[in-house]
């Protein structure tokens, strides 16, 4: 018994690392009908800031986390206007292919730098010790920085100026404009907000976990499953979808070879698909 | 004109003299410099250039009266089956290999395998232990490695020396080689009617165990064999560490014998490994160097320690020359039929290839040791802790 309450926290716990990956996917989808197949990719960069910081600059692992989000930030906006602003209101094969082109260059280039061999960056936090079993402070860490992003994201978007004028555009870009609003600009940045929180996920991911180049597919994949849990557009529903996924990986472990998972999860995301069109957490419009 | 004479001579005379050429012989094989298999990888790959380098500074190989420079042709193949395909069969038709030597790991070996014998070219497998690659009916591969299915075999001995009835977890990857070597012990375990807490098998690209380390937990089991390669094996055992899973007995594959395994600090100590060689092992080599003379020379050229991968690679080139020499020549067949007659102790071990056309190539002369991390003195050191003969310390349960 305790030993399944034991894999539920844990599950938990990165479940909520799964929510903050997802926020950024659902946010850029949510706002300007982009499906980001860079997702993965910006994961990955997230992670070997990480690296960078900690092993070659030798800062303290943690200060990666603020550096990613400005940074994330930043490149969001570059590869917006790269890749996204001539695919916006066009058909949505246009702009997946655009972003899947985007992943392609991405992941050739970090190969050609890091090559696909596996990197690992040591976290050293206390840990907590309950009836035999531990949680990694790594793991709790990042589920409360993921939470603590998060409700920050939150505030952003409901309480202030930029927020409200994000919402507005994800509404109805055309009365947004005659709102005075830039649209334009305001897309602009909520692809960079959605890139940095993917990538502030990579380096949380990068704090407990090792990797490589290519380990962002896992966790884009899980990002689909979470989006379509939580509803598409809704950061909130991402957060809660993405602890939900981590409660049912949490509650299966227990009775199956853990190889079977993925196998639940996505026969979750087919049920969903299928029982809940718009989102188990959706509250606002589709 | 006198001058023209003289010079046309000359290079007559050079042209004419077979025994100032000096030929080239062309060994083939590939590395994983990139990809999950890197480490390890790397190490065979240094022990192979460093016996091209000990043959080609003694002047070469002289067989049939010619003299040939060892040259190495090899290529990255990523860790990847479709690259070791594509590579090898480069190798063979368009850098013109006489010999090969394999990748390192069962998988890509296998793939190797199946080119180098469409090619009819006598390849020396090093870093690969499934068995079943030579019960295709082969006719030019040689293992050096132990076979997988002794991997273990050991390590359930000596664990049942410290606890005669434990609760064993078998945690190992999802690859032919760890399932090999799991489903031997297995049967052994099931026959001694050991309880077997935990079975499970993970992707190679695991990086989170805590769901089967947290089930382990739950089975309360004493001893943990498994693992696989090197990058899943130390994630394992650091997060066997960090979870403090309280697992008193650990056996990983691979991961543990390398030198690297050493920077997981606390986490490495009381992890054992089966392991093809160690630095400690008092073989008398019948040609070729001893294992002081390898070990220094591979640790003066490298500054790091040779663990049993870096010994294959070496020794791959060791019996391969040996081979040729007895042969007397580059040829094939000859070569191959020395293969098969030969029964050699090196600073690697015993050598022996069945000829049994069902298992043709198969290791049956080799013998598999087990290695543990202790602390000596406040640093980490690798122990031999079985067998007895080949001992250097006590185990730590």
């Amino acid at each position: 018994m305790i030993g399944i309450l034991a894999s539920i926290i844990d599950g938990i716990l990165i479940g909520a690392v799964y929510g903050l990956a997802a926020m950024g996917l659902t946010l850029i989808w949510g706002v300007m009908n982009v499906i980001n197949l860079a997702h993965g990719a910006i994961v990955v960069i997230g992670m070997f800031v990480l690296y960078t910081v900690a092993n070659m600059l030798g800062l303290h692992p943690y200060g990666a986390v603020p550096l990613m989000i400005v940074f994330g930030f930043v490149v969001g906006i570059a590869l917006y206007w790269v890749g996204v602003h001539r695919m916006i209101g066009r058909p949505e094969l246009m702009s997946l292919l655009s972003t899947f082109a985007l992943n392609m260059v991405l992941i050739g280039l970090g190969t050609a730098w890091w090559t696909t061999s596996p990197y690992n960056v040591q976290v050293s936090v206390p840990s907590v010790s309950w009836q035999g079993y531990t949680f990694t402070g790594t793991h709790i860490t990042a589920a409360v920085l993921a939470v603590v992003i998060a409700g920050l994201l939150y505030l952003l978007l409901y309480h202030t100026r930029i927020g409200k004028a994000v919402r507005a555009v994800a509404t109805n870009r055309e009365a947004a404009e005659l709102c005075a609003i830039p649209t334009t600009q305001v897309l602009a940045m909520a692809f960079g907000l959605g890139v940095a929180l993917a990538g502030v996920s990579g380096t949380l991911i990068a704090t407990m976990f090792p990797f490589t180049v290519l380990s962002g597919e896992a966790y884009q994949l899980k990002s689909f499953v979470v989006t379509v849990l939580g509803g598409l557009g809704n950061p909130a529903g991402a957060l809660m979808g993405g602890i939900a996924l981590g409660l049912v990986e949490g509650l299966a472990t227990p009775f199956m070879p853990v190889s079977w998972i993925p196998i639940v999860e996505f026969g979750l995301f087919v049920f969903c698909l299928i029982a809940f069109p718009r989102g188990i957490f959706s509250f606002t419009k589709a | 004109m006198k001058k023209t004479f003289y010079l046309a001579a000359a290079a007559m005379l050079l042209i004419a003299c077979p025994a100032f050429a000096q030929e080239t012989i062309t060994i083939g094989f590939t590395s994983s410099q990139t990809g999950a298999l890197n480490n390890d990888s790397t190490a065979q790959m240094r022990g192979i250039e460093l016996w091209r380098d000990d043959v080609n500074a003694k002047g070469g190989l002289k067989l049939g009266g010619k003299s040939y420079t060892v040259k190495l042709v090899s290529y990255d193949d990523e860790s990847q089956n479709t690259r070791v395909q594509q590579l090898y069969t480069r190798l063979i038709t368009q850098d013109k290999a006489q010999f090969l030597i394999s990748p390192y790991s069962s998988g890509l070996v296998a793939t190797a395998a199946i080119i180098s014998e469409q090619y009819g070219k006598v390849m020396i497998t090093t870093g690969g232990a499934l068995e079943k690659t030579y019960q295709l009916g082969n006719k030019n591969l040689f293992q050096l490695y132990t076979g997988s299915s002794q991997y273990l075999a050991g390590a359930l001995v000596a664990l049942k020396e410290k606890n005669p009835k434990p609760r064993v977890a078998f945690v190992y990857e999802d690859d032919p080689f760890s399932k090999s070597v799991v489903a031997a012990v297995r049967d052994t375990a099931k026959k001694d009617g050991d309880v077997i807490a935990v079975d499970e098998s993970y992707a190679g690209s695991t990086t989170d165990f805590s769901p089967v380390i947290n089930k382990a937990i739950s089975a309360k089991a004493d001893a943990l064999l498994g693992g696989g390669h090197y990058a899943d094996g130390a994630t394992l055992a650091r997060q066997l560490h960090e979870q403090k899973a309280g697992v008193k007995w650990v056996t990983l594959l691979v991961a543990p014998d390398s030198p690297k395994f050493a920077e997981l600090g606390d986490s490495a100590v009381g992890i054992s490994v089966p392991s093809q060689w160690e630095p400690q092992a008092a073989f008398k080599p019948d040609f070729g160097p001893t294992v002081p003379a390898f070990t220094k020379a591979f640790t003066d050229k490298y500054k790091i320690a040779p663990a049993y991968h870096a010994a294959g690679g070496y020794a791959a080139g060791l019996i391969l020359q040996h081979a040729m020499e007895k042969a007397d020549s580059i040829d094939q067949a000859k070569v191959a039929a020395q293969l098969n007659a030969m029964d050699v102790t090196t600073f690697f071990g015993r050598t022996k290839f069945s000829t049994d056309p069902k298992s043709h190539g198969l290791q049956v002369g080799h013998d598999m040791v087990l290695a543990q991390w202790q602390k000596k003195d406040g640093k980490l050191v690798k122990e031999v802790i079985w067998p007895k003969a080949a001992k250097t310390a006590e185990a730590l349960y």
